[in-house]
């Protein structure tokens, strides 16, 4: 850890404001707690959001996984990584099992998370009804009544449009049966990994100023029509690398004639599905004398 | 007599120290079209923002006769029920149909939307009554999927009558509602107006600065000055024998043609 830093690199009373707010989002699934977003080493829509809420309740013993588009290995998630290795010397690792604290931009890991894990999205736009409605006055009255029948008309526009909802990411739940919640821009294949999650997921937007939080066990229902229920994108290939059918696959062009391969977005998962290929795993002997 | 659906009693508003509307009262029954009338400036959108719930009287109460026989006064509800009234049992035409419609989505969206908006959550159903509806109004179905923006004025305003009377409501407030079009699309329009009042039953109550709309349109009519109702009365009476000054100059400044 350099010098001349605080731990985590924010102040001690800025972490603790940060942490008032994230209690009352968890007290408070889906509801959008207004904080006293500050400048951070790096341009807005960079995660400003998910840092603050990562140095607020990142601890030395904590081990930290910061994933971008589900890579470990791109230039987002490499740099927010260093940065906090810089400046609270926490371990950091790629593997999702070993991490106590996921930052993530677009993507939920693939490795199912569990009790005690913390996952931190990184969130542009907090509002669901932003495109709906612009004042903020009223999103928030419609927040506070409940008012969310407006929502339903993208998707009817989807369905008139292209004959199915069309939305594939950053598509709109609603949490605990209560708040509208925008799940950040993951895709909405990953939505419903987010219902009865064992892990604590919490919301940070840095230029728009709010947190907001989905506890351990509780409900995340994305919308839909009663003839056109919710479903999450599958495709036809299978992963070039591991060859895992379920997992979500990003195309890559690899030539300039057109070539294209499909890949885990999720690293991590894709790595781990080769290693255990290379070297099958030997049974445990069971009844040894 | 019926019991009235809606009833006024002493509304005034104030802007700052301007008079917006002053002391006006009255009843509706069900089944009943009422006009308002006046020069510019008189407060009859005052009037009509605040008996659509749209905007707090500084004093004076508006109750209602809700569907389910109790009578409410409307500004003492929560807002949330309030809303859930403005929404199910209320319509509301403005004068600009953009101001009433959503530009950015299809005609059928629309429609649509107050039907969500009360919790219809199967787009078939949706879309069936959307159809239906714009069939009411005479816009051709295979419009359905079109943006109101390509829609022509007398078009537009149709469909925000459609919009409106989709939850069947009881009671519609309109402002202007023939405002900014051209007389043959005024006619099929008033046509098609006083056909849904009369098929649906509905109370409505009319802003207008049209008297040939009112003397169509309206059961009974009140003619505004100053924030003050000079004169009200059978719309007929009103206006083939007004009595105050002001209504006389209204009725003689008619254009034959």
């Amino acid at each position: 850890m350099s010098d001349g830093y605080n731990f985590g690199y924010l102040d001690e009373h800025t972490k603790r404001a940060i942490r008032r707010g994230l209690l009352k989002a968890v007290a408070i699934p889906g509801y959008q707690v207004p904080f006293a977003s500050r400048e951070m080493p790096l341009p807005y829509g960079w995660g400003t959001g998910g840092i603050q809420v990562t140095a607020a309740i990142v601890g030395p013993a904590d081990t930290l996984k910061v994933i971008d588009q589900g890579a470990d290995d791109t230039t987002n998630a490499i740099s927010i990584r260093r940065f906090f290795a810089r400046v609270a010397g926490v371990a950091t690792t790629e593997r999702t099992p070993e991490a106590t604290i996921v930052q993530t931009r677009h993507r939920i890991p693939e490795t199912p998370l569990s009790e005690g894990q913390i996952l931190v999205y990184q969130v542009p736009i907090p509002e669901p009804l932003r495109w709906l409605e612009p004042r903020e006055s009223e999103t928030r009255k419609m927040h506070a009544l409940a008012d969310y029948g407006a929502m339903h008309v993208k998707l009817y526009e989807d369905i008139a449009i292209y004959g199915r909802i069309a939305t594939s990411y950053d598509y709109p739940v609603r949490v605990d049966g209560r708040y509208l919640m925008r799940p950040s821009p993951i895709p909405k294949f990953d939505n419903p990994k987010m219902d009865m999650n064992p892990a604590l997921q919490l919301f940070g937007a840095g230029r728009e100023k709010r947190l907001y939080a989905v506890p351990p066990y509780t409900s995340v229902k994305s919308l839909d029509f009663e003839d056109h229920p919710f479903t999450v994108q599958s495709w036809d290939e299978e992963c070039a690398l591991c060859g895992s059918h379920d997992s979500f696959l990003d195309e890559v062009i690899v030539d300039d004639q057109g070539g294209r391969m499909f890949v885990c977005s999720d690293t991590d998962h894709c790595g781990q599905r080769r290693d255990a290929k290379a070297k099958p795993q030997t049974q445990p002997q069971v009844g040894a004398s | 007599m019926s019991e009235p659906l809606f009833r006024v009693a002493n509304v005034t508003r104030y802007h700052g120290q301007r008079i917006g509307c002053r002391d006006v009262s009255f009843d509706l029954r069900p089944g009943e079209v009422v006009g308002i009338v006046g020069e510019s400036g008189s407060g009859k959108t005052t009037l009509l923002d605040c008996l659509s719930g749209r905007l707090t009287p500084s004093s004076g109460t508006i109750e209602y006769l809700a569907r389910d026989g109790t009578m409410v006064d409307v500004f003492g509800l929560p807002e949330a029920r309030r809303r859930l009234l403005m929404r199910t049992e209320w319509g509301m035409v403005r004068q600009n149909p953009r101001d009433g419609l959503r530009m950015g989505v299809s005609a059928g969206a629309n429609v649509g939307e107050p039907l969500m908006a009360v919790g219809a959550r199967h787009y078939g159903a949706i879309r069936h009554e959307a159809e239906t509806w714009l069939g009411r109004v005479e816009i051709a179905n295979d419009r359905i999927d079109d943006a109101p923006s390509t829609f022509s004025g007398g078009m537009m305003q149709r469909l925000q009558i459609a919009r409106n009377l989709v939850t069947k409501p009881r009671l519609v407030f309109m402002d202007e509602p023939t405002g900014g079009l051209d007389v043959s699309v005024q006619a099929t329009l008033l046509d098609l107006l006083r056909g849904l009042v009369v098929d649906l039953g509905l109370a409505a109550v009319i802003v207008t600065h049209d008297l040939a709309v009112a003397r169509l349109l309206t059961h009974r009519l009140m003619v505004m000055r100053q924030g003050s109702v000079v004169e009200e009365g059978l719309t007929d009476q009103v206006l083939d024998d007004p009595h105050h000054a002001y209504t006389q100059l209204l009725v003689s400044a008619v254009l034959q043609p």
